[in-house]
């Protein structure tokens, strides 16, 4: 499963993930019937989690009629392609908009928000300096900080210098993320050895280079997994793109096909068509995403938890 | 370490204090300073607006808002019941999958995990059609078995959402307290097993223990998320809003105090009464779940 053998990678584990595996199974495996009570239960629980992405999967390959008048359980004709020139045409296109949209935000605020990240998880765990237990209180805080108590004043202080309704008031926010901070001190902790700097500056190497060219450079598996785990964040975001942004052409795909999901009730016209398709496209970037860099987010998640 | 080492090390945090000052104190700060002030509309609100400072009104009047007290009330037993099986679920899987050769256990944790890949926007789309009577399997397939559902009635409305965030949980929980399973030393098993420990026995007194600290862990991350719930019921709210009011949670009133009631000074006060809220409920779930392990 885990192909990648580069040498790095073992240096870089950090030493919370459990690296022991098992070569046999725990002994209520070997009795039969515990076995297979554990499979039955194990297929049910994934039927149960699967079943949902399969009739969305269903859903968006059926035209209105189809959706409304055929069994939710099985395809009934072919309307994928219709159903995503509609989307894609619908409204001039603001879907693709919202598409790229969503992908400036999180693509381009975790790229900026991880680099703020790796240098400061750095400063953190590599020096002692005055105020550096304050810092690390304010990262490990602000978990506990509710997400309208931050917004909400936001808002206001964007809208005083104009940067409502802007991309900024997306990408800003972005640059500032706690949680990557704590991982990346995680990581700078496993994989960045003291010897390692001290050599680099016997050699002579400024701080600044020893950071980019040595420590950056060591800390690519841990980079990427603060990078993935914050675009997953900034892509799912809800909250903050619902307060900060109000005209449609800088909404995320999320808030555009939420507003979509309402246009029923409020106005009469029924795009749950659109919505299916448009919400099943917005899995697609993170699913590809997420399985091509599975080993990342699967030691982030667990690191994640057990702060 | 050399002086001047001690201060280039400082400087790589700088951009990160920087940012934190601007994007979290100071909103803070901001946040608590409107939530002392109230807006009035002086004469005949011909003179336009006015702030006028009121202390701790504010906050008075929002611990007796009872559409505040209630909404808080109402994900505070909500919580209770979701959050409980949300964890056994989660946990009874990563019991499972420990039995399992890596190999399998590694694919069937694909296969949970796949709910949490989803964005919970399109999670909560995805479940909303599912329920809805129009487009949903799941209504005629009650109908086949005689019940007549109705997901988005107002009896139903929780369980629904119980329902969608459980199964956007279950994997991720399974992840974790499947990876705390995992580091538990095998010998302690083997060596109840040896005594004659059933294997139901070797769960319950060795493995659920071992792994506490990550149900404490998952536990107190379920519950901030949940007193800060806004995703689900705002799009409940675009399908059935005589159900799903716009008071029914507390981060929902909040934003219906800014944006639609323009009551800041107001929404203010209550996202701070919220935070001290999520602190004392993480304090309390942090204490008594262990308190237990004395």
């Amino acid at each position: 499963m885990l192909t990648d053998t580069r040498s790095e990678d073992t240096t870089e584990r950090p030493p919370t993930r459990p690296v022991r595996r098992l070569t046999h199974p725990d002994r209520a495996a070997r009795g039969r019937g515990g076995q297979r009570f554990v499979l039955v239960g194990l297929i049910l629980a994934s039927a149960y989690s699967l079943f949902p992405v399969y009739w969305l999967i269903v859903a968006a390959t059926k035209d209105r009629t189809g959706l409304y008048q055929t069994s939710g359980l099985w395809f009934s004709g072919m309307h994928l392609w219709d159903n995503l020139h509609q989307l894609f045409t619908y409204n001039d296109g603001i879907f693709l908009r919202w598409t790229a949209n969503s992908f400036l935000y999180a693509g381009v605020g975790s790229l900026g928000g991880t680099l703020i990240a790796l240098a400061t998880g750095y400063g953190l765990a590599r020096f002692e300096f005055p105020g550096r237990g304050v810092v690390f209180a304010c990262v490990v805080g602000s978990f506990l900080i509710p997400i309208a108590l931050l917004t909400l004043p936001l808002y206001l202080l964007f809208s005083e210098i104009g940067l409502v309704d802007t991309p900024w008031a997306m990408l800003i926010p972005c640059l500032i993320n706690p949680f990557s901070v704590y991982l990346a001190k995680v990581y700078t902790e496993s994989s960045i050895p003291f010897e390692l700097l001290e050599a680099a500056r016997l050699d002579g190497a400024g701080e600044l280079r020893i950071f980019f060219s040595i420590v950056l450079r060591m800390m690519t598996t841990g980079g990427a997994t603060v990078f993935l785990l914050a675009f997953v964040q900034t892509w799912n975001a809800f909250f903050l793109p619902l307060t900060v942004l109000r005209g449609e052409e800088n909404w995320t795909l999320n808030i555009g096909l939420y507003n979509w999901t309402g246009k029923r009730l409020e106005s009469g016209v029924d795009l749950t068509s659109l919505v299916l398709t448009g919400a099943l496209l917005s899995i697609v970037p993170l699913a590809v995403m997420m399985t091509a860099l599975r080993r990342y987010w699967r030691t982030g998640v667990t690191l994640g938890a057990l702060k | 370490m050399i002086r001047s080492q001690r201060w280039k090390g400082a400087a790589f945090t700088v951009p990160f204090q920087l940012g934190f000052v601007f994007l979290y104190l100071i909103p803070i700060g901001y946040a608590v300073y409107q939530s002392l002030f109230l807006e009035q509309q002086s004469g005949l609100g011909l003179g336009g607006a006015t702030e006028k400072f009121v202390g701790l009104d504010n906050y008075q009047h929002g611990l007796t808002d009872s559409a505040f007290l209630n909404s808080v009330l109402r994900v505070v037993l909500f919580a209770c019941v979701q959050i409980p099986v949300m964890l056994a679920v989660s946990l009874v899987l990563a019991l499972c999958l420990d039995a399992l050769t890596s190999r399998a256990a590694g694919r069937f944790r694909i296969l949970l995990l796949i709910p949490y890949m989803i964005p919970g926007v399109v999670a909560a789309i995805v479940w909303i059609n599912l329920y809805s009577p129009d487009v949903g399997p799941l209504t005629p397939i009650g109908d086949l078995f005689g019940f007549s559902w109705n997901f988005f009635a107002p009896s139903m409305v929780w369980p629904s959402i119980g329902n969608l965030l459980t199964w956007h949980g279950i994997g991720y929980n399974m992840v974790i307290i499947y990876a705390a399973l995992q580091g538990v030393p095998r010998e302690l098993f083997e060596a109840a097993r040896l005594d004659g420990a059933s294997e139901l026995r070797v769960a319950l007194s060795i493995k659920i223990p071992h792994v506490r600290g990550a149900l404490v862990l998952t536990g107190m991350l379920s519950v901030i998320q949940m007193l800060q719930i806004f995703n689900e019921p705002a799009l409940f709210r675009n399908v059935t809003p005589q159900t799903v009011d716009d008071s029914f949670t507390p981060i929902m009133i909040i934003y219906n105090q800014a944006f639609n009631a323009g009551n800041y000074h107001y929404a203010a006060a209550l996202s701070v009464l919220l935070a001290l809220i999520l602190g004392i409920a993480s304090f309390l779930f942090y204490r008594l779940t262990s308190k237990e392990a004395d």
